[in-house]
């Protein structure tokens, strides 16, 4: 059964350390429980934005651990997808044609500018290819706050999702284990098991020849090409896919929020954020990503709140509630990715396999 | 040494940047032979081999390879026209498991099962070492990885540069033996070497480099019988390294 498992559903990649499989049942345990076990808004967002973010990150990683390819524009993928499902929405076709062919589409786009911007300027060296990309990335920014008409400037654009999926749609009467089921749980549902697909998707890519050769070309592209291997053929089309999954997570992004603009998807603290979770998760681990998602999403979200209990805990002893006021949550944010960095240069999942040798 | 010739290099001149490395290189490497590439450090031996396989574009000259010229070819256009290279270093993929390794030299194909014998034949540790990754082998058996990765499909000829650098005298002698069967099986070898034991041992044709040329063509045999010869070309005698 295990066997089976590692085979046919994560495409032979194992988690590689007893503690990383522990993490990630855990992870996926807890989404697929939160709902019901922690009802509320607040605690569903939180769960939806890991595991779109999961894979966002991990499609980042088929770039950057994977291939080697420095891109400071992931996060404008992921936007296109957005985008691409936000303005048909927000056009007033309200339908899961508009949903199914606004991610289609995104991807297609995404992957299209992702492959022009590689087959262009790959040929020039890490840092020159990362200008380039942080350029492009600018000049999307732009476009999508000069664009009102098309993308809602500044404001964004804000959109109803087919009744299926609204908060008033109820699939069954009265409440399970407590919860109502209804269009808000559906949608949950629907972009974790989307989000699901797409993780394997991209475990079944990084373990297949093609994903052999990807590793190989990151760790010396001469050799591969000694080996007959077109590596820009190869990185082009690396690009080309993790783009494409990105735009993917940007359209299930926009369904989420039910709204999409520049801060949401598009702002350079997404392509930050991407970073963070790549580094802190393990490069060219892929799981590390959803679990560096997982820990950035958890302390965006609940450091404050756990700053503020301590804090209150702490009234009465000196200068310690001034520096665990939650208003300090990005300075304890910014100690947590030190720590990381500094007991696990190589991400979690990287760090660990790395200790079982 | 003319109908059979697989490869040659015709006057070839290779620059780096600004440097000018190959002045102008003639070399003939003869099928079913292993061409043993001699010389001083920064004679030119390993630029020689890089612009045969397109890594350095060769600004002048020509190099023909089964009769049709492959200078200004891609490199990969190069190693699909049935040249393998092994680099210097161990140039294996360190994160990737033996047999990953050897998948990638395979082909679309996959590894043949009958393939993968011939390689576990010439180096019986690697069949235990299969699944393991290869950054973690020793030096010698990353060695081993990489020359198997050359031969673990139909090659028609093997660039090899400098297969003993790094590496313990047993596990030499057991290079030596690897590419002893590989000589039965008439297999086209070009060879850069420093080693003189191994490259007499080995060698049938030698080129011997100096500033970017080829000084001297023979056989091995005969540079290996002439210490006078080898001082001059080479500033010492195989004899010496015995």
């Amino acid at each position: 059964m295990r066997a089976l498992l590692h085979r046919h559903v994560l495409s032979g990649d194992r988690p590689g350390h007893p503690a990383v499989t522990a993490l990630l049942i855990l992870l996926l345990l807890a989404l697929l429980v939160v709902p019901f076990a922690v009802p509320g808004t607040k605690s569903m967002a939180a769960a939806s934005r890991i595991a779109i973010l999961a894979v966002l990150a991990g499609s980042y990683d088929i770039a950057l651990g994977y291939t080697g390819i420095v891109s400071l524009a992931h996060a404008m993928f992921f936007a296109i997808g957005a985008y691409a499902v936000a303005i048909p929405l927000a056009g007033g076709w309200v339908g899961w044609g508009a949903i199914g062919l606004g991610m289609a589409a995104g991807a297609v786009l995404a992957a299209a500018i992702a492959a022009a911007i590689t087959l262009l300027s790959l040929r020039v060296q890490t840092i020159f290819f990362s200008m380039i990309t942080l350029a492009v990335a600018s000049f999307a920014q732009v476009l999508a706050t000069q664009l009102r008409g098309l993308t809602g400037g500044e404001d964004g654009l804000s959109f109803s999702l087919p009744a299926a999926l609204s908060p008033s749609f109820h699939l069954l009467p009265g409440r399970v284990l407590g919860v109502r089921v209804d269009g808000r749980l559906l949608t949950y549902y629907l972009i974790l098991l989307a989000a699901l697909l797409l993780f394997l998707l991209m475990l079944r890519i990084v373990n297949s020849p093609f994903g052999r050769v990807l590793l190989a070309i990151r760790e010396n592209a001469f050799r591969a090409e000694a080996l007959g291997f077109r590596v820009i053929v190869y990185r082009t089309l690396a690009s080309a896919l993790a783009a494409a999954i990105a735009a993917l997570a940007g359209g299930l992004m926009a369904v989420l929020l039910r709204y999409n603009g520049p801060d949401a998807t598009l702002s350079f603290s997404v392509m930050v954020d991407i970073l963070l979770m790549v580094v802190i998760g393990g490069m060219g681990t892929l799981y590390g990503p959803a679990l560096g998602a997982a820990v950035i999403v958890l302390a965006e979200y609940y450091l404050q709140p756990a700053l503020q209990g301590l804090a209150d805990a702490l009234v009465g002893i000196p200068v310690l509630p001034a520096l665990f006021n939650p208003d300090r949550w990005l300075l304890w944010l910014g100690l947590l990715f030190v720590g990381f960095v500094y007991f696990l240069p190589a991400g979690i999942v990287g760090s660990l396999r790395r200790r079982r040798g | 040494m003319s109908d059979d010739v697989l490869l040659r290099l015709a006057g070839v001149h290779t620059h780096i940047g600004r440097y000018h490395i190959l002045h102008g290189v003639d070399l003939a490497v003869r099928e079913g032979r292993l061409t043993m590439l001699l010389g001083r450090n920064g004679a030119g031996k390993t630029t020689t081999l890089r612009t045969v396989m397109g890594m350095w574009r060769a600004s002048a000259g020509l190099i023909d390879f089964a009769g049709a010229p492959i200078s200004g070819r891609a490199t990969p256009d190069i190693a699909r026209l049935g040249i393998a290279y092994v680099p210097e270093s161990m140039g294996i993929f360190g994160q990737l498991t033996v047999r990953e390794n050897l998948l990638l030299a395979a082909g679309p194909a996959g590894l043949h099962p009958g393939r993968l014998d011939g390689v576990f034949a010439i180096f019986p540790v690697l069949r235990e070492k299969l699944h393991q990754a290869a950054g973690t082998l020793s030096g010698g058996q990353k060695q081993m990885v990489a020359i198997s990765r050359a031969i673990v499909e139909e090659r028609r000829l093997i660039i090899v540069d400098e297969p003993t650098k790094g590496l313990a005298p047993a596990v030499i002698g057991q290079l030596i033996a690897a590419f002893q069967a590989l000589k039965r099986q008439r297999t086209t070898i070009l060879m850069v070497e420093q080693n003189f034991h191994m490259a007499q041992a080995l060698g049938d044709d030698v080129a011997v480099m100096d500033d970017g040329r080829v000084v001297h063509t023979g056989t091995m045999a005969d540079l290996a019988d002439d210490d006078a010869l080898q001082t001059r070309l080479l500033g010492l005698s195989l004899a010496s390294h015995q």
